[in-house]
C-alpha cells in the first residue's frame, strides 16, 4: 500500500510536468495577446507604445524562454503576476475567488447527494411505482432545464414580486453593519438560489446513478439470503444494499474534485458572483497568460489528487481490491 | 443535552451583536416641506456596472469601468462643461502664446489630496513624467511625447511647450492628475493606489470588494464645494438582465437600459412612479466598412450603390427599436464639427440596380444573383462576438443585398482573433463595427493614409490626398472656425466616397431612481452635474 502511495505521488511530478507545457503551449496558439485590451483599435497608441508594453510583459521572448521563465517562478510557488491592468499577484486573486466558488460547489454536491440517494434508492427499492415514475419525470425536467433561464424566472418571482430572496450577489449592502451570526445568516440567504438551481441540473443524473446501482445490487444473491434470513426490510435495503451500491458514488466523488474549483461562467455572470468561472472566462478572453496558467496548474493538481483519492477510497472501501 | 442548549444560548447571544443600526432606515422621515426645500445632502447612489474596474490609477487603466470611477475621484486641469465647451478643473485659468506652441497653466490654490497634502505644480509635472516614462505600461503616452519641454516654474505655475501647434493639446491636460508624494519612487504597477486610489475628485475612495463592489464618500474638502450625495456604490453585475431585476427590486439606483429594455419592459405606471428615464445621443456610430483593396469595393459607384440598397432607417427600428438616429459621417448630430449637409443617400434599389449595371454588375444569367466577367457578386461581413447589435444589423443588410442580388454571408469571430487574423492584417471583405467619438474631432488616426500599416486604425486601406491634408491642417490649428471648415468639407468628401457606409448613432439610454433631483440632460450627458444631485430628505433612502 504505501509503496503504491508512494509510486503514485512521484508520477504526479512529471505528469504536471506535461500537462503544464501543453498548456502553456496551446494558449499561446491561440491568436491574440495581453496587451490587446489597451493597444488594438485605441486611436491613442502607436506601434511604438505596443512594442514597449509588450517587452513590459516578456512577450517578445521566445515561447520556450517564456515557458522556462514561468516554471522557474512556480517551483518558487509564484504563481507571477496578472497580465491584465491591475498586474495583481495571481496567487491572490485565486485565493480571493476560491472559496466562494468551493463554497457553492460543496453545498449543491452536499444537496445533491440528500436528494437524490434517497430518491434513487426509493426508486429503486418501489421500482415502476407512482413514485418512481414521477421522479424520473421530475429529474429530467431539472436535467433539460436551462439552468440561466430558470435562474432569471426564480428572481423574478422570488425576487422581485416577492421580495423573499435577494437576487443577485453574496452579501446585502448593508452587510459590513451586521452582527457575525446575521452576516453568515444573510450569506446564506443569498446562496439559496444559486445553489438550488446548480443542484437542481444535477440531481437526475446522480439519482439515475444510484437507481441503477441499488437496482443491480438488489437482485443480487446474497440480497435474497438476507431476505430468506428473516432480516426486516430496512435492514437489508440499508446495511447491505446501500454499502455496495454507494461505492460508485465515491469514484464520482473522487472525480469531482477538480470540478471543485470550476465554477461556471454563465452561472456566476447571472447571479453576480465573483467565483473562479467568471476569473477563468475573463482571463482566456483576455489572454491573461500567468492567470490562465495558475488556475490550470490548480486545476491539474486537484484533478491528480482527486484520482488518487477516490482510488484510495475504493481500495479502502472493497477489501477484494485492497488485497489484489 | 445541557451542552446542547448552551451552544444555542449562545448563539442567541452573539445575535444581539451588532455594529449599530441597519443602514436601511426607510422612507418614513416625513418633513412635511419636501417641496420648499433645495438641495440637502445624504443618501446612496447605487450604480450597475457590467464590469468590474481594474485599476484604479487613471494612467495604468484603459477600460470604461475603472475610468468611470476614477473619473470622480481624480480631476485633471481642464474639462468640458456640459454644453462641451472647455472650464477649468484644477486649472483656474491659463494662456496660449501667440504661436500656439506654449500653454501655461494657472493653478488653483488651496485644493488639497483626499489625504490633506496640499496639490501644487509639482503633481502636474510628477504626472506628465510618469506619462512619458518607458517604464510605465500606459496607452495614453502618445500626444505627451509630443511635448518639447515641461516645467513648473512655481507651485501655482505649469507651463508646457511644444514643437508643432496640436490641437488636442489642451484637452489632454484634462487627464487625471496624480499624487507626486504618494507616487515618487515607487514601481508604478506595484503602487497600492491601483486598489485604493487618493486624488483631488468629489469622491473619496473607501472600500473596493473586488468583483462586488467599489464604495465612495463625498469629498468635504472639495473645491467646488462638498457633493450633496453622500456615498456612490459601483455594484458589479455582469449580467444585464439580472441589472434589471436588481433595479426592479429596489437593489439598484442607476442604470444604462438596452433599447428592448427602454421601450417594451418600462413602460407600466409602477415603474414611471419609481424611476426616470433618459435618452440622448451617444459618441458613438455604427458603420459598415468595406475593404478599399479589394477588388470588389475598390469602384465608387459599387459604394454608393450598395448605400442606396440599404435602408439605414429600418436597421435603427429593427435593432435599436428606434432608439438612434442615421449617421452620415464619424461625428455626432449637433456637436461643432458635424456637418449636416452632406450627401445623403435615399433607400433606393432601382438607383442602386442602375449603378451596379454602370460598374459592370448584371443579372446575365437570370440566376438572382448579379455577375461581372463570370464571377458572381458575393461578399462576408465579418463581425466580432459579443455584440447582438452588430450581428443583427448584418442580417437586415444581408436580406436587403440579396434582394438586389448580391449575397451577404456573415461571420461572427471572438474579439482578439477577430482582430489578429481578419481586422489587422487587412484580411477581410467588409465588416460592422463601431467607434467611439471622441469630443476633438481630430480624426487623423483613423483616416489619414500614412496609418494604413498592419495594426493601425485606418485597416480599410483609404487614401485621398485632399482628405490627408484636411487632417493634418485640422489638428495643427487651434481656431475653431477655420478648424470647423476643414471637417466640414473632410465630411463632404467622406459622403462622396462611402468608405464607410456610416449607419447609426445609438442613444446612451440611462435610468434614475425618481428621488434623485437636479439632473438636467445635455449634449455632456446626464453625469456632468453629479455633485448637484440630491434627494429631498423626506425621500432618502439610506441613512449612512
Amino acid at each position: 500500500m504505501l509503496r503504491y502511495l508512494s509510486r503514485r505521488l512521484l508520477m504526479m511530478f512529471p505528469m504536471m510536468l506535461g500537462i503544464t507545457l501543453i498548456s502553456f503551449v496551446v494558449i499561446h496558439l491561440a491568436p491574440g495577446e495581453p496587451t490587446d485590451l489597451q493597444t488594438q483599435l485605441n486611436p491613442e497608441t502607436s506601434v511604438e507604445l505596443k512594442e514597449r508594453l509588450r517587452s513590459q510583459y516578456g512577450l517578445d521572448k521566445p515561447l520556450l524562454v517564456q515557458y522556462g521563465d514561468w516554471l522557474w517562478r512556480l517551483v518558487q510557488l509564484d504563481f507571477g503576476r496578472s497580465f491584465s491592468q491591475d498586474h495583481r499577484p495571481v496567487g491572490e486573486k485565486v485565493l480571493e475567488r476560491l472559496p466562494i466558488t468551493i463554497g457553492i460547489n460543496v453545498l449543491s454536491i452536499a444537496l445533491i447527494l440528500l436528494v437524490s440517494v434517497p430518491i434513487g434508492i426509493l426508486s429503486a427499492t418501489r421500482q415502476n411505482s407512482w413514485f418512481d415514475r414521477f421522479t424520473t419525470v421530475f429529474v429530467f425536467i431539472g436535467f433539460a432545464t436551462p439552468s440561466f433561464w430558470l435562474a432569471l424566472l426564480l428572481m423574478d418571482a422570488l425576487g422581485v414580486r416577492m421580495a423573499l430572496l435577494p437576487i443577485s450577489g453574496i452579501k446585502s449592502m448593508g452587510h459590513e453593519y451586521l452582527g457575525p451570526v446575521e452576516q453568515l445568516w444573510d450569506v446564506l440567504r443569498h446562496l439559496i438560489l444559486p445553489v438550488f438551481v446548480s443542484a437542481f441540473g444535477g440531481l437526475a443524473g446522480f439519482s439515475r446513478y444510484m437507481r441503477s446501482n441499488m437496482l443491480e445490487v438488489i437482485r443480487q444473491d446474497y440480497i435474497l439470503t438476507a431476505r430468506a434470513k428473516g432480516l426486516s426490510e430496512g435492514a437489508v435495503v440499508y446495511s447491505h444494499a446501500l454499502r455496495n451500491a454507494l461505492l460508485p458514488v465515491i469514484t464520482i466523488l473522487g472525480l469531482s474534485v477538480p470540478a471543485l474549483i470550476g465554477g461556471s461562467v454563465i452561472f456566476e455572470t447571472i447571479f453576480a458572483i465573483p467565483g473562479m468561472g467568471k476569473l477563468f472566462y475573463d482571463g482566456v478572453m483576455m489572454r491573461d497568460y500567468p492567470l490562465i496558467m495558475g488556475v490550470l496548474v490548480i486545476g491539474a493538481f486537484l484533478t491528480l489528487v482527486g484520482n488518487l483519492l477516490a482510488d484510495l477510497g475504493y481500495a479502502l472501501a472493497d477489501p477484494r481490491i485492497r488485497n489484489a | 443535552m445541557m451542552r446542547c442548549v448552551l451552544i444555542v444560548l449562545m448563539f442567541l447571544l452573539l445575535l444581539g451583536c451588532q455594529k449599530g443600526e441597519a443602514p436601511d432606515s426607510g422612507a418614513g422621515k416625513a418633513s412635511g416641506k419636501a417641496e420648499a426645500q433645495g438641495p440637502v445632502k445624504g443618501d446612496t447612489l447605487i450604480m450597475g456596472s457590467i464590469g468590474d474596474a481594474s485599476n484604479l490609477l487613471p494612467v495604468l487603466a484603459s477600460d470604461a469601468s475603472s475610468s468611470d470611477i476614477s473619473g470622480l475621484v481624480y480631476n485633471g486641469l481642464v474639462r468640458y462643461d456640459k454644453d462641451l465647451r472647455f472650464e477649468g478643473d484644477l486649472a483656474e485659468s491659463w494662456e496660449i502664446s501667440e504661436d500656439n506652441l506654449t500653454f501655461t497653466f494657472h493653478l488653483r490654490k488651496g485644493v488639497k489630496w483626499h489625504d490633506g497634502a496640499p496639490f501644487t505644480s509639482a503633481d502636474v509635472l510628477f504626472t506628465y513624467e510618469l506619462l512619458i516614462d518607458p517604464e510605465t505600461p500606459t496607452a495614453y503616452a502618445d500626444r505627451y511625447l509630443q511635448v518639447a519641454a515641461a516645467s513648473a516654474p512655481d507651485p501655482y505655475t505649469f507651463v508646457v511647450r511644444y514643437d508643432k501647434p496640436l490641437a488636442s493639446a489642451l484637452i489632454s491636460w484634462g487627464f487625471s492628475i496624480h499624487p507626486k508624494h504618494l507616487l515618487e519612487g515607487v514601481e508604478i504597477t506595484r503602487s497600492p493606489l491601483s486598489r485604493s486610489p487618493v486624488g483631488t475628485g468629489p469622491y473619496r475612495f473607501v472600500e473596493w470588494l473586488p468583483g462586488e463592489k467599489v464604495v465612495l464618500e463625498s469629498n468635504p474638502e472639495y473645491y467646488e464645494g462638498q457633493p450633496n450625495i453622500k456615498r456612490i456604490v459601483y455594484r458589479v453585475i455582469p449580467d444585464e438582465s439580472t441589472m434589471f431585476l436588481e433595479l426592479k427590486a429596489g437593489g439598484l439606483d442607476y442604470m444604462g437600459l438596452s433599447p428592448l429594455q427602454y421601450a417594451r419592459m418600462t413602460d407600466s405606471e409602477s415603474f414611471k412612479e419609481r424611476f426616470n428615464k433618459y435618452r440622448f445621443a451617444a459618441f458613438a456610430y455604427t458603420y459598415l466598412g468595406y475593404n478599399l483593396r479589394h477588388p470588389l469595393f475598390k469602384d465608387k459607384r459599387v459604394r454608393q450603390a450598395l448605400a442606396h440598397a440599404i435602408n439605414k432607417q429600418e436597421i435603427i427600428d429593427g435593432v435599436l427599436l428606434g432608439l438612434g438616429q442615421v449617421a452620415t459621417g464619424p461625428y455626432k448630430p449637433g456637436t461643432w464639427p458635424h456637418n449636416p449637409d452632406v450627401k445623403r443617400y435615399e433607400f433606393d434599389p432601382e438607383k442602386a440596380k442602375k449603378l451596379l449595371a454602370e460598374a459592370g454588375w448584371t443579372d446575365s444569367d437570370g440566376d438572382g444573383l448579379l455577375d461581372k466577367d463570370g464571377k458572381k457578386f458575393t461578399f462576408t461581413i465579418v463581425t466580432n462576438q459579443g455584440n447582438d447589435q452588430r450581428t443583427k444589423t448584418g442580417e437586415i443588410l444581408q436580406r436587403r443585398l440579396r434582394d438586389l442580388g448580391i449575397e451577404v454571408k456573415l461571420r461572427v469571430i471572438e474579439w482578439a482573433s477577430f482582430l489578429k487574423e481578419f481586422i489587422n492584417p487587412g484580411n477581410f471583405e467588409a465588416t460592422i463595427l463601431g467607434w467611439t467619438v471622441p469630443i476633438d474631432p481630430d480624426a487623423y488616426n483613423v483616416w489619414h493614409s500614412s496609418k494604413t500599416g498592419p495594426g493601425e486604425l485606418n485597416f480599410i486601406g483609404f487614401s485621398d490626398p485632399e482628405v490627408d491634408e484636411l487632417l493634418e491642417k485640422g489638428r495643427r490649428t487651434l481656431d475653431i472656425e477655420e478648424r470647423r471648415a476643414y471637417y466640414h468639407r473632410f465630411q463632404e468628401i467622406l459622403a462622396e466616397e462611402q468608405p464607410y457606409n456610416f449607419l447609426y448613432v445609438p442613444e446612451a439610454l440611462p435610468v434614475v431612481a425618481g428621488r434623485f433631483k437636479g439632473i438636467e440632460v445635455a449634449p455632456a450627458g446626464i453625469m456632468h452635474n453629479l455633485i448637484d444631485w440630491y434627494v429631498p430628505l423626506d425621500e432618502q433612502k439610506y441613512a449612512r
